[in-house]
């Protein structure tokens, strides 16, 4: 009884959970490696950085971060920048609306990075957990016990599935894209080899530039996520012993119970 | 307050004499504690102490959320954020809040499938098995205004497709849509109102939840044999029984440390899984989300719900004979909720003399297809509602009806059931004969 029970609760906690769908059928998501990847996985310091960059000199044009608060750039478990040089990335490059002042101003790390509304571009600030990548097989979504939610490789993907091809369609320009539900996006393709330039020489190809901005927009969307992990494993480890503690008392106390039971 | 005999409380400092010649209370709570509870219990007993540390876990964690959380469709998506990036330790504190609606409903099914497979609805236990449908809707209701909060698309659209049902309900039905959105779609006093009943609806099942307790007290615990405990001496209530304390409380602690091992593991690791992405996406009333998916508890009843459109013939003999008035929506709320219905008229259903499955061959077989049938709803519910899952749908709507309707009335009547052990000391004695033959014995497990 309790066996299949077991099995039943495993299987309807692994069962369709997500959207478990894609819409346009053919959308093709890469299963990139990421260093984030795992229970025990952690974000790359260099890497967000690098992310960042990117995210700071090409998408932050189109798209805000508005939930992020720029100081969190400083965290451990971040990108882990100098406090100020985060004040300084924070005044050399945005400018906030103060409602205070009824007027703009330089940004402070104390500041979100400002929304960004120009282009109607959707806010990047969690679109790594609004995306999953991986929903198989047969829509249960079973793969991302194995595979993570794939929020960060469908943007991977995204950024690198353009085809070239190009259409216009009710006067707005459409690209054809591999990863994208439906496969034509109105994004032009944002990354071009080595559009930015990394002071640790790092490749700058557009592979590589996905797999940074991919990493960097998993840190904005789950900023916790190494702290999350250790809480995790503490909880594990501790909680695993106390069942330990409780089985051999368990056993313990029911052992006269259990041997009055045989021998009568 | 069993009707099992066993020793009673007796004060013995002036100190506790002082307090129960005023108010009985270390009584009530000793007695409640050292209930006589049979030996045979195996390990589907286990999920009542799970449940109970959800709900705790649920209100304290809500409790907190709810001192950083902001109820207004400006705000709330924002003050989830708030939460998730400047709050001390709020992340984990809103994991585990959002992961717990799950741990609580994997336990409520398997506490329910344990009652159904053991025959726990039966008499006396009947009051008992309704006051726990009653925490099941209840525990619905609270998880679904739980949903609406964070204000995501999931969470909008789902507000818009759950209430709409009510909408369906014929010549009424608008009229109370409106009054229970606070409006003529779903807007900032339909999340205000459902914050406050979010609130409001734990403390209603805390109150269920201790009725419900005061009930199987009464009767006594069932159990695997669905035997009743022996009550004429107290000699044979103690050769049936143990006290709760210690023997239940350790064993029901140690599962429940085991199951958060991997409820931990869950949230520590991958926190997201039984979410949806869709709700990372602030609610906007203008943008459709391809697909509408409750989330995975509601899954099997709405996958019912949807399963009756207007070409299944049942429907269209509905509609034809209360000329129209039945039409498919209305059907599908109708079996919806009449699917919770049939599981709370399971004591009167089933008509079998014998209480535990563990004795009734063929019962045995329909029962696990209808375990088998709920995670095939449960799959179909995340399905797109086209074929063939609409087909399959149908086919599992109709087991599940059947089941209720047909199988557990007419199983009573037509099974040869085995024969049932005498007593509970007897099974609990070949148990233990049992498990000291085999390999070194493990925990007092069946």
């Amino acid at each position: 009884m309790f066996k299949q029970l077991a099995f039943a609760a495993v299987i309807s906690f692994a069962l369709p959970v997500t959207s478990a769908f894609a819409a346009g059928g053919a959308a093709h998501i890469e299963d990139f490696d990421f260093s984030f990847e795992g229970p025990l996985g952690t974000f790359d310091e260099n890497q967000l950085q690098r992310g960042l960059q990117i995210y700071t000199e090409g998408c932050s044009g189109c798209h805000g971060l508005r939930y992020v608060p720029i100081r969190t750039l400083a965290d451990a478990g971040g990108p882990h920048l100098p406090a100020d040089q985060v004040r300084a990335y924070a005044e050399q490059n945005f400018e906030i609306f103060d409602a205070d002042l009824d007027d703009y101003r330089v940004a402070k790390e104390t500041d979100n990075f400002p929304a960004n509304d120009s282009a109607g571009a959707p806010d990047l600030s969690l679109m790594a957990k609004a995306r999953a990548g991986f929903h198989g097989p047969l829509g249960t979504g079973i793969n991302q016990l194995v595979k993570g939610m794939g929020g960060a490789e469908y943007i991977a993907s995204l950024l690198t599935g353009y085809t070239g091809e190009e259409k216009e369609e009710a006067g707005v320009v459409l690209y054809e894209n591999t990863a994208f539900p439906g496969g034509w996006i109105s994004m032009p393709p944002p990354l071009y080899d080595d559009m930015v330039e990394f002071v640790d020489g790092h490749a700058a190809d557009t592979h590589h530039l996905a797999e940074d901005i991919s990493a960097f927009l998993m840190w904005t969307a789950e900023p916790k996520m190494m702290a999350r992990q250790q809480t995790g494993l503490t909880a594990v480890i501790f909680l695993s012993l106390l069942t330990v503690l409780l089985y051999l008392t368990n056993k313990r106390i029911w052992a006269p119970i259990k041997r009055a039971a045989k021998s009568s | 307050m069993s009707g099992i005999p066993h020793d009673h409380y007796e004060p013995k400092s002036n100190a506790e004499k002082w307090v129960e010649s005023r108010l009985p209370v270390i009584g009530l709570l000793y007695n409640t504690i050292m209930i006589p509870t049979p030996k045979n219990l195996n390990w589907m007993w286990i999920w009542g102490i799970v449940l109970a540390f959800c709900l705790g876990m649920q209100i304290i964690t809500g409790i907190i959320l709810v001192m950083h959380y902001t109820p207004h469709v400006d705000m709330a998506f924002a003050s989830v954020e708030h939460i998730m990036r400047n709050v001390n330790g709020g992340h984990m504190i809103r994991y585990l809040h959002m992961n717990g609606a799950s741990l609580f409903f994997v336990a409520v099914y398997l506490h329910m499938f344990r009652g159904l497979f053991y025959g726990s609805y039966k008499a006396p236990r009947e009051i008992t098995w309704i006051i726990g449908m009653l925490i099941y809707l209840c525990m619905m209701g609270t998880a679904f205004m739980g949903y609406v909060l964070p204000w995501g698309q999931m969470s909008f659209w789902g507000a818009t497709v759950i209430t709409g049902l009510f909408g369906a309900i014929p010549f009424i039905g608008e009229p109370i849509q409106t009054w229970l959105l606070g409006g003529p779609a779903v807007d900032n006093a339909t999340l205000n109102r459902f914050f406050s009943l979010h609130y409001l609806l734990p403390f209603v099942i805390t109150g269920l939840v201790i009725v419900h307790i005061w009930a199987f007290h009464t009767t006594g615990n069932n159990n695997p044999t669905g035997v009743e405990v022996r009550r004429t001496s107290k000699a044979e209530v103690e050769a049936d029984t143990v006290p709760f304390w210690p023997y239940y409380v350790i064993k029901d602690f140690f599962a429940l440390a085991l199951i958060l091992v991997v409820f931990f593991a869950i949230v520590g690791f991958m926190p997201n899984y039984l979410g949806h992405p869709d709700n990372y996406i602030e609610a906007n009333p203008l943008a459709t989300p391809a697909h509408i998916v409750p989330e995975w508890y509601f899954l099997p009843f709405y996958a019912i719900l949807r399963a009756f459109t207007a070409d299944v013939w049942v429907v269209q003999i509905a509609s034809f004979v209360t000329g129209g008035i039945v039409d498919a929506k209305f059907f599908g709320v109708l079996a919806m909720f009449g699917a919770i219905a049939v599981m709370a008229l399971a004591p009167w259903l089933d008509t079998s003399s014998v209480r535990s499955g563990r004795y009734r061959p063929t019962f045995k077989i329909f029962f696990w297809l209808l375990c088998a049938d709920f995670v095939f709803l449960m799959w179909l519910g995340a399905m797109p509602a086209e074929e063939p899952y609409a087909s399959l749908s149908l086919v599992g709507s109709a087991y599940w009806f059947a089941y209720f309707l047909v199988i557990l009335p007419l199983l009573g009547v037509l099974e040869r059931p085995e024969a049932q052990v005498a007593t509970i000391e007897e099974d609990f004695k070949a148990k233990a004969k049992k498990s000291a033959k085999g390999a070194p014995s493990v925990a007092p497990a069946e």
